[in-house]
């Protein structure tokens, strides 16, 4: 456990908190990347500068990061195109298809005690960790 | 105009908790996930950072009659266990734990110009489109696409 950071992961996980909070004060809306992202990809009236706004805020937070904490955004990823082509098509469709991912269900649902959110967070826990494992079992962490 | 500019913050703010806790970093995540290495239980504790004030939040803004902006709250009210919700939830697992990014994180680290990040953002983006393209198809044909996979009308959390 030598690389665990409870500290700083405690007050990340606090801001990203506070941060979801302001999505449902302001708009009255789950704050949820993938629903959010999803629904910019295709237009529909009063549905898109909203997303825009905070998509543009999640961008712009990267720079700020890159700019005066450039060690969180050293991003060092072992793995081949094909492999995170894959990884990326599966996420994709999956929190489209499940209706979140680890913000919108892992965080706002699970802080609301919903069902379906708290199905959905064990149940991509689990394959994460298995898909994690199997990753580095059989393929030494370089697929 | 004003609703833009604090949504905007919103995004910002998200992405340097993300930052903070290092949940950019990818070997973060798949370090949490594969418990049966070098285990880091970082991921925990952003989950409850986040969870536990959002847990108290949510419910002195849902004291409020509306958000500050728009007519009404607009969340999820659905409570069934479906066949969507767990199979999508377990693929989204799946390329979560592959390599260790999901939408939020893969987004907000885009600016570093990183390959591998460009590529996955944009698979994630066809892998998104593809889905509701046939979603919708396979939900007005007849028996609502019902030979494939269940799949209800539109809800989205």
């Amino acid at each position: 456990m030598e690389n665990f950071t409870p500290v700083s992961s405690l007050i990340g996980g606090i801001t990203i908190g506070l941060a979801a909070s302001l999505m449902l004060f302001l708009n009255g809306r789950i704050c949820g990347i993938s629903g959010i992202f999803g629904g910019l990809l295709h237009f529909k009236k009063g549905e898109t500068l909203w997303r825009f706004s905070f998509v543009a805020g999640l961008l712009c937070g990267g720079v700020l990061l890159l700019l005066y904490h450039p060690r969180s955004m050293v991003i060092n990823i072992p793995y081949s195109g094909p492999t995170v082509m894959l990884a990326g098509l599966l996420v994709g469709i999956g929190t489209r298809m499940g209706s979140g991912c680890t913000s919108g269900h892992g965080i706002c649902g699970v802080s609301r005690l919903a069902p379906r959110s708290l199905v959905a967070t064990v149940t991509f826990l689990a394959s994460g960790a298995m898909a994690a494992i199997a990753v580095n079992q059989f393929w030494g962490g370089q697929a | 105009m004003m609703a833009h500019v604090l949504t905007f913050l919103s995004g910002l703010l998200f992405a340097l908790g993300l930052g903070v806790s290092q949940m950019t970093q990818p070997q973060k995540i798949t370090n949490f996930l594969n418990f049966t290495g070098d285990w880091d239980p970082s991921l925990l504790l952003v989950m409850v950072g986040a969870t536990g004030i959002y847990f108290v939040t949510h419910q002195l803004i849902l004291r409020r009659p509306v958000p500050m902006m728009g007519k009404r709250f607009q969340l999820p009210t659905r409570r069934e266990i479906d066949r969507p919700l767990v199979m999508g939830s377990a693929l989204f697992g799946i390329g979560w734990g592959m390599v260790g990014f999901c939408p939020g994180p893969a987004l907000a680290s885009i600016v570093t110009g990183n390959e591998s990040v460009l590529i996955f953002v944009l698979a994630m983006g066809v892998g998104m489109y593809a889905f509701e393209v046939l979603d919708v198809r396979f939900s007005m044909e007849p028996d609502g696409g019902a030979g494939l996979l269940p799949l209800q009308p539109k809800g989205k959390s």
